[in-house]
């Protein structure tokens, strides 16, 4: 038996790795995405451009229109002539916001009268200008402080005190490169699975290996070792990469993370294998593939939280392995995360894993009738 | 080029998509699942945060901004003894922060000298997360304590006060601007995916070989393949539509015409690409591979949909340029929250045309090369 087994191993192996073109594939995508959207993939704002209207030929408009020439993150501003030239600015998309401050402005400042600048963002991309309003409501925050320190008023004695523990100047590829690892390794290893058996089929070359002596697990299981191996590689590969290349802290323990990954794989070839035995041509594997593999990514938690989503739709993400493993691979990066809380995210990826690999051996076996 | 010819193509295309259930799949399941899940999955409206609270202070002040927190819609809030039996909980991201309210916390109202810090530790395993627990809570606080500042008559107002105005979504819904984005990711993936799979097929099962070897010139076979997927991927983009405007309930501000032009142009490059991507490689597996990676990734991730061009680093923003979705993303949600601005249509117009033109190009270029 082992040596049946052994040999289809094998003959996979050549069935995946032999054609250059597939081979390519497999290797260069994974880190090519790794390496552009490591950096793409941000959600902090930098280069911002933004309009300024400025009413007023007074000292403290002056002064305030200097501070956002002065901030670092505000790299571009456009002086704007009036009120109505606001919307061609925002519409054209030629900025994120324009600060407009009335003729008022100085006048009420120095009389110690409230004052107010109005903000104009664009609701187009909020998420963005959210962020981008906050760095504006800092300079005029740290206006207002210096504006009191010169009345005489003291700091109020209460302070926030912010400090982000793990990835302390909240750096993106910090969070990227992680769950990246968790995502291209199930890419990798739904596409191997996936396109198996209904390569085969297609080819007819299936029917052959049904008539030699083997049975439907020893099939089975001949089609998982040779993907768990090479998604091994896979992630291993990223890994590498990952801690040496970009230089990702790594304060968990390599075994821990290993094992979590073992399982996630697991899981993810029972997926793949479930879904190959449900197709008989490989465009349906492929979409059949696609179909599980998008919701897998923008519900796993990694676009975004998964305490946002409706309560029904939270419910639903339980089964996608990779929103347990993403838990993984960011704490063991970032956090040293022990082995009981890896082992709390593992047991449902191997629930899942028996599973869809059972449910695959059951169609492989009805669809052979 | 003879119109008899074409229409017996179109005519065979249409036969081979009915018959085939993948042709249904790509037009129809696909694209409605993934509106789905883009619509009820990803949100980029944090609430909820579960947060950890600390209070050293019980004095009524605490307790009274405790409760600012407690009853804030970003916010479920835990309470605990201290930080240390927070920690756990943080390491297995079961919370996203915690606050900690020190002892001196009412210093503000005797004016001491002496600084009482509040902390507020943030998971930075997710930055976008941390940053916006430290926004809310930072927040919070400040108009908690103007509130107190104003009832007090303690001296402090802020002179220069700031009214925010977010135009074309008024109410901060980030579901107005990722369905219209999600919409020109989907047609990105469905406009490749219908010719990609297709013509590789052909040309893996020799179909294509033997009708190169007809009379037929490569430029019919081309607007063969065209038209019945042109006509195929505006249904898929009239169901689309429907779905985000009476379902989701996304306004819709411009005018059909405009969104039409700039749907049809759009169309036009991916199926492009999806044919290049075919002819180049030939083989199911890897057209399908290919298109995933230059057709669905670059469009989810490089398109503006969610991650801002101008925060990447120059040299994916130049790759950005080349990215028909980025137009198409750009234009839709202008379309979509704006109405019709034509000024920014015609560049995204422009581009797509340049682009779709450069597929069909080089695609006509290798395909008759092949035949000799």
């Amino acid at each position: 038996m082992f040596h049946r087994i052994r040999a289809l191993i094998y003959k996979e192996f050549l069935a995946i790795l032999r054609d250059k073109k597939s081979r390519i594939v497999l290797i260069v995508p994974p880190i090519m995405q790794l390496f552009v959207f490591a950096f793409a993939a941000t959600l902090d704002v930098t280069h911002v451009s933004m309009g300024i209207v400025n009413l007023d030929s007074g000292k403290q408009a002056y002064e305030l229109v200097q501070r956002f020439r002065g901030s670092p993150t505000i790299t571009d501003i456009t002086f704007l002539p009036s009120e109505t030239a606001i919307k061609d600015f925002i519409d054209n998309k030629r900025g994120f916001m324009v600060l407009s401050i009335d003729e008022q402005f100085s006048r009420l400042v120095d009389a110690k009268l409230p004052a107010t600048v109005q903000l104009i963002l664009d609701g187009r991309r909020s998420n963005t200008t959210q962020i981008v309003a906050g760095y504006a409501a800092s300079i005029i925050q740290q206006f207002n402080n210096d504006l009191k320190a010169n009345i005489g008023i003291k700091e109020q004695p209460v302070q926030i005190e912010p400090r982000n523990w793990y990835n302390p100047n909240l750096l993106y590829y910090w969070f990227n490169v992680p769950s990246l690892c968790g995502i291209l390794t199930m890419v990798e290893t739904i596409v191997i699975t996936a396109m198996s058996i209904a390569r085969e089929r297609e080819l007819g070359t299936f029917d052959q290996v049904l008539v030699s002596p083997m049975s439907p697990i020893e099939i089975l299981i001949g089609k998982t070792i040779p993907a768990v191996i090479i998604a091994m590689c896979a992630g291993s590969l990223i890994l590498l990469v990952g801690i040496n290349l970009f230089g990702v802290p790594f304060t968990g323990s390599l075994l821990n993370l290993y094992f979590g990954m073992l399982i996630f794989i697991l899981s993810i070839v029972g997926f793949g294998l479930f879904i190959s035995s449900l197709c008989s041509t490989q465009q349906q594997a492929m979409l059949g593939s696609f179909i599980f593999m998008s919701p897998s990514i923008s519900l796993s938690g990694y676009a975004t939280p998964i305490e946002n989503m409706p309560e029904w739709l939270q419910t639903f993400t339980y089964i996608i392995p990779l929103r347990y493993f993403i838990v993984i691979t960011k704490a063991s990066f970032l956090k040293a995360m022990p082995f009981d809380a890896v082992w709390s995210n593992a047991w449902p990826m191997a629930i899942i894993a028996l599973f869809t690999l059972s449910g695959a051996t059951w169609f492989f076996k009805h669809r052979l009738d | 080029m003879s119109p008899r010819r074409i229409k017996a193509l179109i005519i065979k295309e249409f036969h081979q998509i009915r018959r085939d259930p993948s042709s249904f799949l790509i037009s129809v399941v696909l694209p409605l699942i993934l509106l789905f899940v883009y619509g009820f999955g990803v949100s980029l409206d944090l609430d909820h945060l579960r947060i950890g609270l600390v209070l050293e202070d019980t004095s009524p002040d605490a307790q009274d901004f405790a409760r600012s927190l407690i009853n804030s819609p970003y916010f479920e809030v835990h309470f605990g003894k201290s930080l240390k039996e927070f920690e756990p909980l943080i390491v297995r991201g079961k919370i996203r922060g915690v606050v900690v309210v020190p002892t001196y916390f009412s210093a503000f109202r005797y004016g001491t000298d002496k600084i009482a810090p509040i902390q507020v530790i943030a998971d930075g395993s997710e930055p976008n997360t941390a940053s916006f627990v430290q926004n809310y809570v930072n927040g919070a606080f400040q108009s908690w304590l103007s509130i107190q500042q104003s009832s007090n008559n303690i001296a402090g107002l802020a002179p220069v006060s700031i009214a925010s105005r977010y135009w074309y979504n008024e109410e901060l819904e980030s579901r107005n601007f990722l369905i219209p984005g999600s919409l020109a990711i989907i047609m990105a993936l469905i406009g490749t995916m219908l010719t990609a799979l297709v013509v590789a097929r052909e040309w893996e099962r020799g179909t294509m070989e033997a009708l190169l070897s007809t009379k037929v010139t490569i430029t019919e076979i081309i607007i063969g393949k065209l038209i019945p997927y042109f006509i195929l991927g505006w249904l898929t983009m009239i169901m689309c539509m429907v779905v985000a405007i009476f379902f989701y309930e996304v306004p819709f501000r411009g005018s059909l015409i405009a969104f039409s032009i700039v749907a049809s142009c759009f169309l036009f490059s991916s199926l492009g690409m999806g044919l290049f991507i075919s002819t180049v490689s030939k083989n199911q597996f890897v057209a399908g591979q290919i298109s995933m990676f230059t057709a669905f990734l670059p469009a989810f991730m490089l398109s503006g949909f969610i991650f801002e061009i101008t925060s990447m680093p120059k040299i994916i923003q130049y790759v950005t340029y080349i990215l028909a979705p980025r137009y198409f993303v750009s234009a839709l949600q202008t379309l979509f929250l704006v109405g019709n601005v034509w000024s920014l249509f015609v560049i995204d117009i422009a581009m797509i045309l340049l682009i779709g033109t450069a597929f069909f190009l080089i695609t006509a270029k290798i395909s008759s090369r092949r035949l000799e």
